[in-house]
């Protein structure tokens, strides 16, 4: 029988999103090299952009369709994915571990009576086996491990694999299955956002403070850095425990790990706790008084200089960039 | 109404890991541990949800006899009844579930607590897999916590925002830092909780599902430039971000 590979798409407002992509490369990828095809599934009211799809793609998508189901409901995708996985027989299951990954993939591994590695950061071919890498102590170690169940499940770090266009586009292979009854028994019922914020998780561009900011009322220095390059804006934890910032900004160990393409630590000593969460970034600037700061260890790039006389500068000459 | 809360014993967030010499550990030498920062929410939590419904709540922790230091600081916290589900080996999260799972069943607990993720292994999966087990609902990386009757409603936390999420017992929660301030043992509480029986036993070996080949570092980046020490730097900054790094 022919070997299965299934990946597991997130819609946010009917349209996949990007880290959804980078999870279609990795399953392009091992298709070609272990013979595999590849399904895919969608679940949600409406797709905007499901031929996206096959630009990263050969698969097969299904996209499973109820008006409740364009939110979340752990309870019924779960359902859906098992029952679908069941069928067609998938070995390797993959999906992004966004939140949504992150709290439905265990759901679906006991479902399945798959094992699941969650957060890798690579998936490395041994002899037709799967090692997956994954950070542990917020990065400040990595763990290689292998499982040993029949179906296997792998949740993948956001940011890091990258989302590789086909050079020819696949011939598009839809069906739309129209869910009946869904079991709705734990389900999201709205969500509240920040408003016309960028979320550090998701963000390409991170630009954070931390105690040399000196107060919550000069992150408008960040703010602005931030606001030119469409950077989110990040924060230590000592600036969210000080509660000048909101948790959900925190990066680092009991906060958000990041690995964005250019991170800025502006007034950031860089903490062990932070460095494990931020190191992973492409690539780092650190601005900050003292040049023995260990943040200056993990920059590629560094100003040992006041961040209120270098700040404004660095908006002004982007802007002069960008423009 | 009996709650159970889920905790474990990990290395200090200031920790420097090592490798020990068996390629698959830390070394554990000079190395603090404290109960897990996540689950100290959850601690919190339980206890709240207690003093406002009544009840007991029990405290639950899967390792070697160290972990009874972090069953210790949640009896102090104000925990009824702790258990310690004793093992020799690491276990994977799903050896962790099943026993948690095991546990909670025979305890009859109908809500539980535990953090969204432990810091040591940064797994994040245990909640989840303990409510599947159990044939629970659960909402994982919660920020608030209601429960009225036996519905449950919960924030969690998301990209950009936060889901509200329903659901009713009995149920898992695993908490996010921002859910609650977690109290300070009393030195009453200290005392009594030196005083508190802690149940142990022992948990069956089992073939690992998910296998540890190798715990390694990750390679040292090469310390960048220093490019100044004012704003005449930043033309050259912004010159190599765009041209060298082309990130912006």
């Amino acid at each position: 029988m022919e070997k299965k590979i299934l990946a597991i798409l997130e819609q946010r407002d009917g349209k996949i999103k990007k880290s959804s992509f980078e999870t279609l490369s990795v399953a392009q990828h091992f298709a070609s090299s272990l013979e595999m095809t590849v399904d895919a599934v969608v679940i949600g009211e409406k797709i905007e952009n499901a031929s996206d799809v096959f630009s990263y793609c050969n698969c097969n998508l299904v996209h499973f369709t109820h008006t409740d189901l364009q939110l979340y409901s752990s309870s019924a995708y779960k359902k859906i994915v098992v029952e679908y996985a069941s069928q067609q027989g998938s070995e390797f299951i993959l999906i992004s571990n966004t939140s949504l990954g992150k709290d439905l993939a265990p759901r679906i591994a006991i479902g399945l009576n798959a094992g699941l590695v969650s957060d890798c950061t690579a998936l490395n071919l041994n002899e037709k086996e799967i090692i997956a890498t994954r950070p542990v102590y917020a990065g400040k170690a990595l763990h290689e491990v292998k499982l040993n169940s029949q179906v296997k499940m792998y949740s993948l770090r956001p940011n890091v694999f990258k989302a590789v266009q086909l050079e020819n586009k696949a011939e598009e292979k839809i069906s739309t299955v129209a869910v009946e009854n869904p079991d709705l028994s734990n389900r999201v019922k709205e969500i509240k956002r920040s408003e016309g914020k960028l979320d550090v998780a998701e963000a390409d561009i991170i630009v954070s403070g931390g105690r040399g900011v000196k107060g919550p009322e000069h992150f408008v220095l960040i703010e602005k850095l931030a606001e030119q390059l469409g950077a989110a804006v990040g924060a230590s934890r000592a600036v969210v425990d000080a509660g000048w910032r909101p948790h959900e900004d925190q990066v680092g160990q009991t906060g958000k790990t990041v690995s964005p393409s250019l991170y800025i630590a502006c007034g950031i000593s860089g903490a062990i706790q932070h460095l494990a969460g931020m190191s992973s970034s492409k690539y780092i600037v650190a601005i900050n008084k003292d040049k023995d700061a260990p943040i200056f260890t993990v920059a590629d790039y560094g100003i040992a200089g006041d961040l209120f006389e270098i700040l404004p500068v660095l908006t002004e000459e982007i802007k002069k960039l960008k423009s | 109404m009996k709650i159970a809360v889920c905790v474990s014993h990990v290395p200090d967030t200031a920790t420097r890991v090592k490798i020990a010499g068996d390629q698959k550990s830390i070394d554990p030498t000079g190395v603090s541990f404290v109960l897990n920062p996540y689950d100290e929410f959850a601690v919190e939590e339980a206890l709240k949800t207690k003093e406002k419904f009544g009840g007991d709540v029990i405290v639950i922790s899967v390792g070697g006899d160290q972990v009874k230091e972090t069953i210790r600081k949640s009896l102090a916290m104000g925990v009824d009844e702790g258990v310690h589900l004793k093992t020799g080996e690491v276990l994977d999260s799903f050896a962790i579930a099943q026993a948690l799972a095991d546990e909670i069943k025979s305890l009859g607990c109908e809500l539980v607590f535990m953090g969204k993720q432990s810091v040591d292994y940064d797994n994040g999966i245990v909640g989840q897999l303990t409510a599947e087990m159990l044939g629970y609902n659960s909402i994982s990386v919660c920020v608030t916590f209601q429960l009225e009757g036996t519905t449950v409603t919960a924030e969690r936390e998301i990209e950009g925002g936060k889901e509200i999420v329903e659901t009713s017992l009995p149920c898992v929660i695993t908490a996010q830092k921002g859910l609650n301030d977690p109290r300070y043992a009393s030195l009453k509480g200290i005392m009594t909780a030196k005083k508190k029986v802690i149940q142990e036993k022992p948990v069956g070996s089992k073939p690992a599902l998910v296998e540890n080949l190798q715990l390694k570092m990750p390679v040292a980046k090469n310390p960048g430039r220093i490019l100044g020490t004012d704003s005449s730097a930043v033309p050259e900054l912004v010159k190599l971000l765009h041209e060298e790094a082309k990130v912006i």
